[in-house]
């Protein structure tokens, strides 16, 4: 037990269990409102790799961070175009579609990434005043690299969004009841695509984050599965943004061990059990919460408009 | 007021000469529309290899050289073929029942992980223990799926994520049992500088190899052949492919007529599994992927491009086995791409834009189609 309580009051495990919880807020805040508009967006995953690709090459070119985490975003979005106007202009199978455009960003970049150079000049950290000073925790949360920061308004901006905007009214009509939503001149598909086109842009941007604000150097591996896990936050938090959120930092912390742990020197569970561990506990957290919750009613029907 | 009864059809010879041209356009427009989006994908990986330095028409010829023209290389294309094809059969049975099941990667290997259990320990022999280890594979493959067909229906977990999250545990409890001896890994003095290996199947449990026209295979591809027409049959001419079909396509139907969810569900996905368990068992046994031994990796993206396999072919087991040839080419031919400067990975991106440009022309069909009933009805009115 002396080893937990050792880890529990070490500041790594905090600052590396945030660390990897905002990437999978970045991920998660997007992927909600997609949810809450009715597409179980898989691409995600890819969404996250194409914006920590993308950054890390401009990063070179450009120099300047800002312009690099908007590339990561932009990189991102064009993604979320394909998967929008496949899924939800034409009617192809959203998972189809999702599922491919992952494999094809996984093979772009294994194609594209032969000769790079994967250090990749990083963010600096600044420290917030006084919040920073906060045992424990305060480091972890205001004393990380600042494209970290970006994560705190992006995750209020999403609940404003959704909840007190029309388009956000839109987007939750469209997911609980197309039919509905439609004959009362919702437009349902371009809701559900703009919604993807908003998971597309803070996906891109969380993988630009973790590229230049937390890793510091790229590989095709970076991701490695993290995007299906945000997915997994949002079910597992009911679909409720607040939820969506713990489970954001649950999973997150679960993913952190495999670093945080053999850094203390506490490696009880095996390496491979500590690589499985995030999956295994997303999938009992799931499989715990998930018939608990309602979903979005239309969630992963595809909405197509009879003739009239 | 208008009459909106429609008028019955004046069948005057002008009248049958425009339907038929209609449908001449039809045909025409569907093959036209294939054959934009394959053009539209091969010039995009065209531009992509032209972008980075090298030479379309060398990758072109590459592929070729390696999948088939070359002496000896159809064989290996139909070495991976088999296993591809029966990734895709198991993926064409549950998607017909409406799930999506995404971690063939996974099944495949823990399929392949049970199988080499068998294999390396059962006494015996030989045919009898080939026979068990393919049976271990379909268990090992079952199980894995059925835990998330398990999670599905009775936990409410979507399948979509279990299965997908699950290839990764698969990769990590293969990787733990080859580092046990209790398990998968060979004894100390079987394996040189301690790698993660299993012990090598013996010679007399392993799948016979046929060598036609100076090309080997092994025999499994007559299996997956049989198997694709079992599938094709199965799903077309029985009650349970007919009830199977009948929850996909939509499931309060299914419902009312008596087709229990769950059942068939589960019964789907254990299927699924058990094709892509299979596969990994015959892999394992068949030759052309390692040495008859388990490695980590041992899957090598073999369940994956199965799952595009079965995307492609539109859940028709038939036309799956062409798919899985043509997929297999890629993976055997990108072994010749060295030469050419290409880096490999090309034909992934290949694969993926293919798959993605095949789901272009039936979408874009079916929206035409809709707005021509559409504007019939309208004029009838």
């Amino acid at each position: 037990m002396g080893a937990v309580w050792d880890v529990l009051t070490n500041e790594v495990t905090y600052s590396s269990a945030v660390r990897f919880a905002a990437l999978l807020l970045f991920a998660a805040s997007g992927e909600w409102v997609a949810e809450r508009a009715g597409t179980l967006n898989i691409s995600v995953e890819g969404m996250l790799l194409s914006g920590a690709f993308a950054s890390a090459v401009s990063i070179d070119l450009v120099d300047s961070m800002w312009l690099a985490l908007l590339i990561g975003a932009l990189a991102g979005l064009l993604l979320s175009t394909v998967q929008a106007n496949l899924s939800h202009r034409l009617p192809a199978d959203q998972f189809v579609v999702g599922l491919t455009i992952n494999i094809l960003v996984l093979g772009l970049v294994g194609f594209l990434d032969d000769g790079l150079d994967p250090s990749v000049a990083g963010a600096g950290v600044v420290s917030v005043p006084l919040l920073s000073d906060i045992p424990l925790i305060g480091p972890a949360l205001f004393a990380q690299s600042w494209p970290l920061y970006l994560v705190y308004p992006l995750v209020p901006a999403m609940w404003w969004l959704v909840y007190r905007t029309r388009w956000g009214l839109e987007v939750r009509a469209a997911g609980e009841d197309p039919n509905s939503a439609d004959v009362s001149g919702i437009r349902v598909n371009a809701r559900r695509r703009q919604s993807i086109y908003l998971v597309g842009l803070t996906s891109g941007l969380g993988g630009a984050y973790f590229v230049l604000g937390a890793v510091g150097s790229f590989e095709d591996s970076i991701i490695g599965g993290r995007g299906f896990i945000a997915i997994a936050a949002v079910i597992f938090g009911g679909w409720t943004l607040k939820g969506s959120v713990a489970g954001c930092v649950l999973f997150g912390a679960v993913v952190s061990f495999r670093l945080s742990l053999p850094q203390q020197g506490y490696d009880a569970l095996g390496t491979e059990l500590l690589q499985a561990l995030p999956y295994i506990v997303t999938i009992a957290g799931m499989a715990m919460f998930a018939h608990r919750v309602r979903p979005p009613a239309a969630l992963a029907k595809p909405f197509l408009r009879g003739l009239k | 007021m208008t009459d909106i009864v429609a008028q019955p059809a004046e069948n005057s010879p002008d009248e049958i000469l425009a339907a038929t041209r209609g449908r001449h356009l039809v045909i025409g427009e569907v093959v036209g529309l294939y054959v934009l989006s394959i053009a539209a994908a091969l010039v995009l990986a065209g531009l992509l290899v032209a972008v980075t330095g090298g030479s379309a028409a060398d990758v072109f010829n590459a592929l070729l050289d390696g999948s088939v023209r070359n002496p000896g290389r159809w064989g290996l294309t139909l070495g991976a073929a088999a296993p591809l094809l029966l990734v895709a059969l198991g993926t064409i049975v549950n998607s017909r029942a409406g799930l999506v099941n995404i971690g063939q990667e996974g099944q495949l290997l823990i399929g392949a992980a049970f199988a080499t259990y068998v294999g390396v320990r059962l006494p015996g022999p030989g045919p009898i223990v080939v026979v068990a280890l393919c049976g271990a594979g379909i268990i090992g493959g079952a199980l894995w799926a059925g835990i998330a067909g398990g999670l599905r229906y009775w936990r409410g977990v979507p399948e979509v994520l279990s299965t997908l999250l699950m290839v990764i545990i698969a990769a990590q409890a293969v990787g733990y049992g080859l580092k046990n001896e209790g398990l998968l890994l060979s004894a100390a003095g079987n394996r040189a500088n301690r790698n993660q290996v299993s012990e090598q199947l013996a010679s007399d449990t392993r799948i016979p190899r046929l060598t036609w026209f100076g090309n080997e295979f092994p025999t499994t591809v007559f299996l997956a052949i049989a198997l694709a027409a079992l599938v094709a049959f199965a799903l077309a001419r029985t009650i349970p492919g007919f009830r199977l079909r009948m929850l996909g396509q939509n499931p309060r139907t299914a419902q009312r007529a008596g087709v229990g969810a769950t059942r068939y569900g589960m019964g789907s996905m254990l299927i699924s599994g058990g094709f892509a368990g299979l596969a990994g068992a015959t892999m394992l046994a068949g030759g052309d992927f390692g040495n008859y031994q388990l490695v980590p990796g041992f899957s090598t993206n073999i369940g994956w491009t199965g799952l595009l396999v079965a995307l492609v072919a539109r859940e028709r087991a038939v036309a799956a086995i062409a798919v899985a040839f043509t997929f297999a080419g890629l993976r055997t031919g990108s072994g010749f791409l060295a030469a050419t400067g290409v880096e490999r990975k090309i034909t992934d991106v290949v694969q993926a834009l293919l798959v993605l440009a095949l789901l272009i022309p039936p979408a874009v069909l079916y929206i035409r189609e809709r707005r021509r009933a559409l504007n019939a009805a309208k004029e009838r009115v």
